[in-house]
């Protein structure tokens, strides 16, 4: 998908989490996206976050090292 | 197999509890108190003679047939209308009453033909019943008189005779063979609640009239079939069975339309249906029916439905007509040499949520155990999977709370986001009626719903909220409530958890969240959301009905939360007439979901991260399942357009047509190498598949559908499936092509693999569903007759959820390049996507989408009524024809999707639900400009439909 679809969709789940308390709207975001984005979605994202995370919400920069890693050859 | 009679009892039953004891004709009947004597007399077997009398509607006390002596009392009083009391005596045939009512049927008959041989009622009449019930065997006054028999009498036109009404494409109205017993009008009022039928004129001049003295298709009414099913004589008849004639054995049913899910006797002769008749036992419906369950199945036969397996290499070919066998191993070659060369995940389905359970599960275990991913979706998708996600985090379960008898008990309703008298039909009759009993109504909705204002209706609050603001209007509900101590403080701390219900409160509190602030954004009045929350808080059994007005939004999850939140401030779960209440648009998009056809869910919502949730499944199948998620509906599609995915074998489902954004989903179809279209026709999808896999309707095979109150019903076979298998096979036959081993023989046991991998299943089999006839989940051990009310004795999550519903505004937005706000929805004819509806009569009533504005935003643009209109998004553009009403607010336009022509979805958008990526289709930035006819897209579009649905038939054996 497009990069800037997938960044608008993240954050749309930042968005809603950031009326958590803090903590509880990283492991949210992180949860939310480990529970519902497919590998190749999250692979996308993680290249996203591995080239600076433009455009992405401090609650996604904040929740990307606690969403689910993808395994290769999955 | 027999024509089931089901018994008319003649009066409505009593729902009192004190129970009192009469005798009939000398036998004891004990019967609740407020029974009918005619009743109480039918519970004991003996059946007064009866006309104007039936247990769909109040007596009416009109025909004077029906009379009975009571020991002590005077006179003959009329046994509908006469209430029983205790040791009351009750003779229904004396000398004195025999002579009566054979003198009342005497004149009866001199007003009516005698043409009993050749009447299309032969053998189903009342009248007839009763004629020979008291013994008429002569009638004294002769022909000759005034009748409304003849068309002429003698050589002088008859003025009082009345031609044959065939307007309505299903039913005619033959005025001379009225009785004027009343029945349709009071079946009309009371059940369809539409008050489109009355009487005319007085004494002998009465008549029974649609509207102002019109034809039925020119009145009010909407065709739903409860006069034709009152009518005792053949005044009303069905066209079918003038065609056709009496049916001779009957199955019931579950009818493939709405989520009402209503049962239907489905009346045969041989493999012909005659036609379908409202089952007065279905538990959803009460006896009742709309226009598209009763009537409009002729699709089943249409000349369009596609009967042989098709395939082509490429989408530009036409058509190849082939053996089953043929396409199905060029299918499975196919999607085998797709994963071989693009990866396991190269590949999925979509599942129907217009099939069976049976047939959901098979398609969901096809990806899971035979492609080995869990690329599965459905319908739901686009409309209620926010209801899942919202539901699910406050409540513990994403069942509606609630039975359709709940609304009995109601006294407060809110409906947002739904129009009930349109999309459920059904449903919306009984709402009706409990409105008209006195229980109050809200509505939440941009546009002017019927609710709001219909016969003997009318909406306390209708809050006309500008589209995408549901979270501020309900956060605002929630203010007042909280602000002014409304709140059910006991049952909050019992039923919930406290600190999450004290963060809440805090935020709804704060003065931001209040009806002044918000009004400049929503458009509601302050007031009213004031009193439409005082109204909602201190009413008595508040329930809160909603449908896709609420789910497909960016904020469609958050919407469901502020539902459940409102629900849980008020008390208002746990118990009958209150609840939240989702209704579910198609007949089976419950149990579709509740099948596991999400991609991150197995059966019965478990995520497939957990371990011991897949265990059972991988134990049981023999497989290993992946621990992934996989690609939702949209997902799939922007997977192929990026060249990952490839292969999608989609049963029942038109996404062409249905999903947002058109271009993109067409995109992503054309990236595909391999689409297996399995539908009854060549959809719009089917323009882009290389396989057509031919369907079966649901009156061609056996399995059940859930309908919106979780209920199991049966879907009976009742004729063979033209195209050669029912649907569950062809998805074996798939699987096992595919090199699978399965051996189902018959869908039960389908249904007993669901019982024993789904704990709120676990009870649920076909005898079961045979000796109850229905069962709503969770059905199992902790509750084996199933369970109409959810959450009686607390959360299924433990304690209820109160979670913070910040709104926030959606990025479509109105600007200059696009001033207003389309909304789309649907109308009482039609059906979704209308592959069914459009291939009925009922194109007589919606034969196209209209574009509904303001006459105020229609004037600025110069746009009369009836003048074609292009419609543009920064998706793209469309024309169809205007229609001018002040039913939508200024700056709101509003039209269907139910024909292809149309292409609404060509103008909405990508834009999604945060949570669960449901479009938005509610909200979509437009301008409308005048136009002189059809768009490019639309002219290219029909060209390339009619490219693409070329046939080469199979040349035949010599």
């Amino acid at each position: 998908m497009s990069p800037d679809k997938l960044v608008r969709m993240a954050n749309q789940i930042a968005t809603f989490f950031r009326s958590k308390p803090h903590d509880e709207g990283v492991v949210g975001v992180a949860e939310h996206i480990s529970n519902f984005w497919e590998p190749r979605m999250r692979a996308q994202l993680f290249d996203a976050l591995a080239k600076g995370g433009e455009g992405l919400d401090p609650l996604v920069l904040e929740a990307a090292d606690r969403i689910r890693p993808v395994r290769e050859n999955a | 197999m027999r024509l089931i009679q089901e018994t008319d009892f003649g009066t409505p039953a009593s729902r009192a509890e004190k129970m009192i004891t009469l005798s009939v004709d000398g036998f004891d009947v004990t019967v609740p108190e407020g029974t009918s004597v005619m009743r109480a007399s039918m519970e004991a077997g003996i059946k007064v003679p009866k006309l104007c009398a039936t247990d769909m509607v109040d007596s009416f006390g009109s025909c004077r047939m029906c009379l009975v002596e009571i020991e002590g009392r005077r006179g003959t009083p009329a046994s509908c209308t006469t209430p029983v009391t205790e040791g009351m005596v009750v003779h229904t045939q004396t000398e004195q009453l025999k002579s009566l009512r054979r003198g009342v049927m005497e004149l009866y008959i001199s007003d009516h033909p005698l043409d009993c041989l050749t009447c299309a009622a032969n053998g189903d009449c009342e009248l007839q019943d009763v004629a020979g019930e008291v013994g008429l065997r002569d009638v004294r006054y002769g022909y000759e008189g005034d009748s409304h028999v003849t068309a002429r009498s003698g050589d002088q036109p008859n003025m009082r005779w009345m031609p044959k009404d065939e307007s309505n494409p299903y039913f005619t109205y033959d005025p001379s063979k009225c009785i004027v017993c009343s029945r349709c009008v009071r079946a009309c009022e009371e059940v369809q609640g539409t008050f489109a039928l009355t009487i005319e004129g007085r004494g002998f001049d009465s008549r029974v009239s649609p509207g102002m003295h019109e034809d039925f298709l020119s009145s009010e009414c909407v065709s739903c079939g409860a006069c034709v099913q009152a009518c005792p004589t053949a005044t009303l008849t069905e066209k079918s069975v003038i065609e056709i004639g009496q049916p001779e054995h009957s199955v019931v049913t579950t009818c493939a339309y709405c989520g009402v899910g209503c049962s239907f006797k489905a009346e045969m002769r041989g493999e012909e249906l005659v036609r379908m008749v409202p089952y007065k036992d279905g538990k959803a419906n009460r006896g009742h029916s709309c226009v598209k369950g009763r009537f409009a199945w002729g699709y089943a036969n249409h000349q369009d439905r596609i009967l042989n397996p098709m395939i082509r290499d490429t989408i530009d070919e036409p058509w190849r007509e082939v053996s089953w066998e043929e396409a199905l191993s060029f299918t499975a070659n196919r999607l085998k040499n797709l994963q071989k060369d693009y990866g396991k995940e190269s590949v999925g389905v979509i599942t129907s949520s217009r099939c069976t359970n049976e047939e959901t599960f098979l398609v969901q275990k096809l990806t899971r155990a035979v492609f080995g991913n869990n690329n599965t979706d459905t319908c739901a998708r686009v409309c209620h999977s926010p209801t899942g996600y919202g539901l699910g985090q406050a409540f513990g379960t994403s069942a509606g709370t609630q039975d359709f008898d709940s609304v009995e008990q109601t006294d407060v309703v809110i409906v947002i986001g739904a129009n009930p008298t349109d999309g459920h039909p059904v449903f919306g009759s009984r709402l009706k009626k409990r409105l008209r009993e006195g229980a109050e109504l809200i509505v939440i909705d941009p546009r002017r719903i019927d609710l709001v204002r219909t016969p003997h209706v009318a909406a306390a609050h209708h809050l006309p909220l500008k589209p995408g603001t549901n979270v501020a209007v309900l956060t605002a509900l929630a203010h007042v409530i909280v602000t002014e101590g409304l709140m059910d403080e006991a049952f909050i701390r019992e039923r919930c958890d406290w600190d999450e219900f004290q963060d809440y409160a805090a935020f709804v509190a704060d003065p931001r969240n209040s009806p002044e602030a918000t009004e400049a954004m929503t458009g509601v009045p302050a007031a009213e959301i004031r009193g439409a929350a005082r109204l909602y808080a201190t009413g008595g059994n508040g329930a809160i009905y909603y449908g896709l007005g609420v789910t497909e939004h960016s904020q469609g999850s958050t919407t469901v939360m502020a539902i459940a939140n409102l629900a849980m401030l008020t008390g208002n779960i746990g118990r009958p007439g209150v609840g939240v209440n989702p209704l579910r648009g198609q007949n089976n998009v419950q149990g579709s979901c509740d099948m596991g056809s999400f991609p991150h869910e197995l059966p019965g919502y478990r995520h497939v991260s957990k371990p011991e949730v897949r265990d059972i499944f991988e134990s049981l199948w023999g497989v290993t399942i992946s621990s992934e998620p996989g690609l939702r509906i949209p997902n799939m599609l922007d997977a192929a357009v990026d060249g990952t995915f490839k292969g999608i074998y989609i049963q029942g489902e038109d996404i062409l047509q249905s999903d947002p954004d058109t271009k993109h989903v067409a995109a992503g179809l054309a990236a595909m190498e391999c689409v297996i279209v399995h539908d009854l026709f060549l959809n719009e999808t089917a323009n882009y598949a290389h396989v057509f896999l031919p369907g079966s309707t649901f009156l061609e095979k056996d399995g059940t559908f859930t309908n919106a109150e979780r209920r199991i019903n049966r879907v009976r076979k009742v004729m063979s499936p033209k195209n050669g298998y029912a649907d569950w096979e062809i998805t074996q036959m798939l699987a096992n092509a595919m090199g699978a081993n399965w051996t189902y023989t018959h869908p039960s046991q389908v249904m007993d693999e669901i019982a024993a991998t789904t704990p709120s299943f676990a009870g649920v089999n076909y005898d079961l569903l045979e000796e109850k006839g229905s069962v709503q989940w969770p059905c199992n051990d902790a509750n084996p007759e199933g369970s109409p009310v959810m959450h009686v004795d607390g959360f299924v999550r433990g304690k209820g959820k109160f979670i913070v519903t910040e709104y926030v505004a959606t990025d479509e937005k109105s600007g200059p390049r696009f001033p207003l706000l389309l909304t789309t929805g649907r109308i009482l004819s039609q059906y979704n996507v209308g592959a069914q509806t459009r291939r009925t009569a009922n194109v007589m009533w919606h034969d196209e989408d209209r574009l509904e504005i303001h006459p105020h935003d229609a004037e600025q643009r110069g746009i009369r009524d009836g003048d074609y209109v292009r419609l543009a998004s920064r998706s793209g553009e469309t024309s169809l024809r205007a229609l001018i009403t002040d039913r939508v607010a200024p700056g709101v336009v509003y039209t269907t999707f139910h024909h292809p022509g149309t292409q609404a979805n060509v103008i909405t958008t990508d834009f999604s639900d945060w949570a669960t990526n449901c479009p938005e289709y509610k909200v979509t930035a437009v301008q409308v400009t005048p136009s002189n006819g059809p768009t490019e897209w639309q002219v290219e579009y029909e060209e390339q439909a009619k490219q693409s649905r070329r046939i080469l038939h199979a040349e035949p054996a010599e």
